[in-house]
């Protein structure tokens, strides 16, 4: 099995705010992430896609494709957006790092037909990433 | 699909690779540079892996707040500019390499409650990494040689990457 990965940039906005919790819970658990403001990040994916290559063209997926794929999927949807209001993914969600990245692979797995989604990195800052990799690995 | 998150952490240290048992010239060829007298240091990169349910009512596996304290109070406090070999009591009893660093690391933080500690991964240089993987579902291990447990990416392995130590 060969793994192929490709990254990507997007740029978004978010706070994290539970309405279920009081304005002092809020604060306490979400600290400045609370500011009803919002701030935002340079977000970093990495897509590792699985698979064996063609015979006929060497690859596990025409990288043409992915990038179509990457661009819709998730450049359109999250790309100078604001996480809380306008992706409805993450509606009812708090749009951490693990949320984004679960409504990412939630996304791309279905759409990875050639090879498959193995494992996906979503960086929030250079010191804070969150990894999913498929159950069993 | 399994999650989890990685947060990243940096300390500067000193340290020296010698055995108080080994001759001079026995700790110069099993360490090289690493054992020169007086010492020398590094700026170490931490990278503490969590995994755990994601908690839908906070989105979190680990409280980053909560994650952070723990590694000041167990780590950073303790290894940010000091001399490893004398004052983490630890290396006393061991030498201070990347690998027992991480194991050391490791275990200081296993009574986290909130989320398990999978990987603890340090970088010693850009060009050595090291890391210790839990074993699933162990409490860690307390052996002071337990190399096997401690997988070594060595990014860059030649000899001059090798005796940076």
């Amino acid at each position: 099995m060969i793994r192929l990965t490709r990254k990507i940039e997007f740029s978004a906005a978010h706070f994290y705010h539970n309405p279920k919790f009081s304005a002092d819970e809020n604060r306490r658990i979400f600290g400045k992430c609370n500011n009803p403001r919002g701030h935002g990040h340079n977000y970093v994916l990495e897509v590792t896609i699985a698979g064996e290559p063609d015979p006929q063209t060497g690859m596990i997926l025409d990288l043409n494709e992915l990038k179509e794929i990457l661009d819709r999927e998730v450049t359109a949807r999250f790309d100078h957006r604001h996480l809380n209001h306008e992706v409805p993914e993450l509606q009812g969600k708090i749009p951490t790092c693990e949320e984004v990245a679960s409504a990412i692979w939630k996304i791309l797995d279905p759409q990875i037909t050639q090879g498959r989604l193995d494992h996906l990195r979503l960086y929030e800052s250079p010191d804070l990433f969150v990894d999913c990799a498929r159950d069993g690995q | 699909m399994k999650i989890s998150l990685t947060r990243r952490y940096s300390f500067a240290a000193s340290h020296r690779l010698f055995r108080a048992g080994w001759s001079d010239a026995q700790n110069h060829r099993v360490f090289g540079k690493c054992a020169n007298p007086y010492g020398h240091g590094h700026n170490y990169a931490v990278e503490i892996t969590v995994t755990g349910p994601v908690d839908p009512a906070t989105g979190m596996i680990v409280n980053l707040a909560d994650l952070d304290e723990l590694i000041r109070s167990k780590v950073l406090d303790d290894f940010d500019h000091v001399y490893l070999n004398e004052q983490v009591p630890e290396f006393r009893e061991c030498v201070p390499t990347t690998e027992n660093l991480c194991r050391v690391i490791f275990q200081r933080l296993s009574g986290f409650k909130q989320a398990r500690i999978e990987r603890v991964r340090i970088e010693e240089t850009g060009k050595n990494s090291f890391e210790y993987i839990a074993e699933s579902g162990a409490a860690p291990k307390e052996a002071l040689h337990a190399g096997r447990e401690v997988s070594l990416n060595f990014m860059n392995r030649d000899n001059s990457s090798q005796n940076s130590n």
